[in-house]
């Protein structure tokens, strides 16, 4: 049970980072905001293995469901100015 | 280049530090003197079955007071700085919302709403509370803001919303001054049994409001950054 | 468990820096920091955690009176619940302004932000 919830965390890490990745070096504007709400959704699964399910619960609400409609709503009012 | 050499620099020097300290940390093996006070007197003192609710809401209520001022700042100010210049909705021509749209968005808001109310209804015997409740609450506004941008949504509604529950909370947590122990004390209401939903003193309704004040601060910024025109 | 969440929160706050150092669009600079603000929040929860405990929720399995050794520090957990609801306050303002710059400049670069230098 305790080297499964190892090899999770693990995983779990290296998709972080994997996202954090994409996040900050992509192309595309739309993928890194998403690869960004990834890592705050994955962060969130990483909380409830933490024995933190409060954290867990506001990180899945706030961070990756709010923060990345906010973004979508200021990118989709700026077409045209994300390839600079 | 240049500026991109300086930046690992900073970087490099950041990660010897943190290098330094996840290698040095130990985790304690006893909670400390602290955690040990809320985890033994908790269920005596607040009731609450949820340890991290009576710290957010009681022991520490003074913080949170001052965090959903912050909110409320921030929803001001966002408000603030995206009025100016902004264009009528009936401007705009999009085409009609679609039938089955419509009635879905119609069917599953308020049954998003009515999840966020039974989370911070919860708050003090589950995870999750006020600000988990609150957050639920604005995905539901999204929602129909999603399904319907032509449809201007009351601003007045959620206002008045957020000002009367940022009342009632800065009058609970008065009361607590004349009727218990002191500012936002939550036995005002008996304590009850741990488990039950009426329990905790006066915590449910604290985090009641809480909640309906968080939601109207997320609709209201949701809503004004859904409202600015394309530029 | 908690050291390799230790170690992967750093990794992310370093990554956030990076991309906030080098990226000149400003909606890149603020993803990055969200990422970072993340990162922050996952170094926190660690601190906390504690092998073999509990959430610290009292119920049947944990009753009040062994609370104090079946659970993990409630106290990290209370605080990035608010750094969490503040970070997303952050954001929203940080994305308003962004905006108000974009109307005015017509671009998202902000090295053409010239105003005060000199």
């Amino acid at each position: 049970m305790s080297g499964l919830l190892l090899a999770l965390t693990i995983l779990l890490a290296a998709a972080m980072i994997g996202a954090a990745l994409v996040a900050i070096l992509g192309k595309s504007m739309p993928i890194a905001i998403l690869a960004a709400g990834l890592v705050s959704l994955l962060a969130s699964v990483l909380f409830l293995l933490l024995a933190s399910p409060d954290v867990a619960m506001t990180e899945a609400a706030i961070g990756s469901g709010l923060t990345t409609f906010l973004f979508f709503f200021i990118l989709g009012r700026m077409r045209g100015g994300e390839h600079d | 280049m240049i500026r991109k050499f300086a930046a690992l620099l900073i970087l490099a020097g950041i990660a010897a530090i943190f290098t330094g300290l996840l290698f040095t940390y130990e985790p304690d093996a006893e909670l400390n003197t602290t955690a040990r006070y809320y985890a033994e007197r908790t269920a005596a003192d607040i009731g609450a079955a949820n340890i991290v609710t009576a710290i957010v809401v009681t022991y520490r209520g003074l913080d949170t007071l001052g965090e959903v001022t912050v909110l409320f700042l921030t929803a001001a100010i966002v408000g603030l700085v995206l009025a100016r210049g902004r264009r009528r909705k009936e401007d705009r021509h999009l085409a009609p919302v679609g039938e089955l749209l419509a009635t879905g968005s119609r069917f599953l808001a308020p049954l998003i709403i009515l999840l966020g109310v039974y989370v911070f209804v919860n708050g003090h015997l589950t995870p999750g509370g006020g600000f988990q409740g609150g957050a639920i609450i604005a995905s539901g506004v999204l929602l129909i803001l999603l399904a319907d941008p032509c449809r201007c949504l009351s601003h007045r509604i959620i206002d008045t919303v957020e000002s009367v529950s940022g009342l009632f909370y800065v009058g609970i947590a008065l009361l607590g001054i004349v009727l218990a122990g002191g500012f936002l004390d939550s036995h005002l209401l008996p304590r009850g049994e741990l488990g039950d939903l009426f329990s905790a003193g006066a915590i449910p309704l604290i985090y009641s409001l809480i909640g309906l004040k968080v939601g109207a601060e997320f609709s209201s910024i949701l809503a004004h950054l859904s409202e600015t025109e394309e530029l | 468990m908690a050291l390799i969440a230790m170690a992967a929160g750093f990794i992310l706050i370093l990554i956030g820096f990076y991309g906030a150092l080098t990226n000149r669009n400003i909606l890149r600079m603020i993803v990055a920091f969200t990422v970072a603000d993340t990162g922050v929040n996952i170094v926190m929860v660690a601190v906390g955690y504690m092998r073999g405990r509990t959430a610290p929720i009292l119920d049947n399995t944990v009753p009040a009176a062994a609370a104090a050794a079946r659970i993990i520090d409630p106290v990290p957990q209370a605080l990035v619940l608010t750094a969490i609801v503040i970070g997303m306050g952050v954001t929203a303002l940080m994305l308003a302004f962004a905006y108000r710059f974009y109307e005015k400049k017509r671009t998202l670069d902000i090295t053409k932000c010239t105003e005060l230098k000199w």
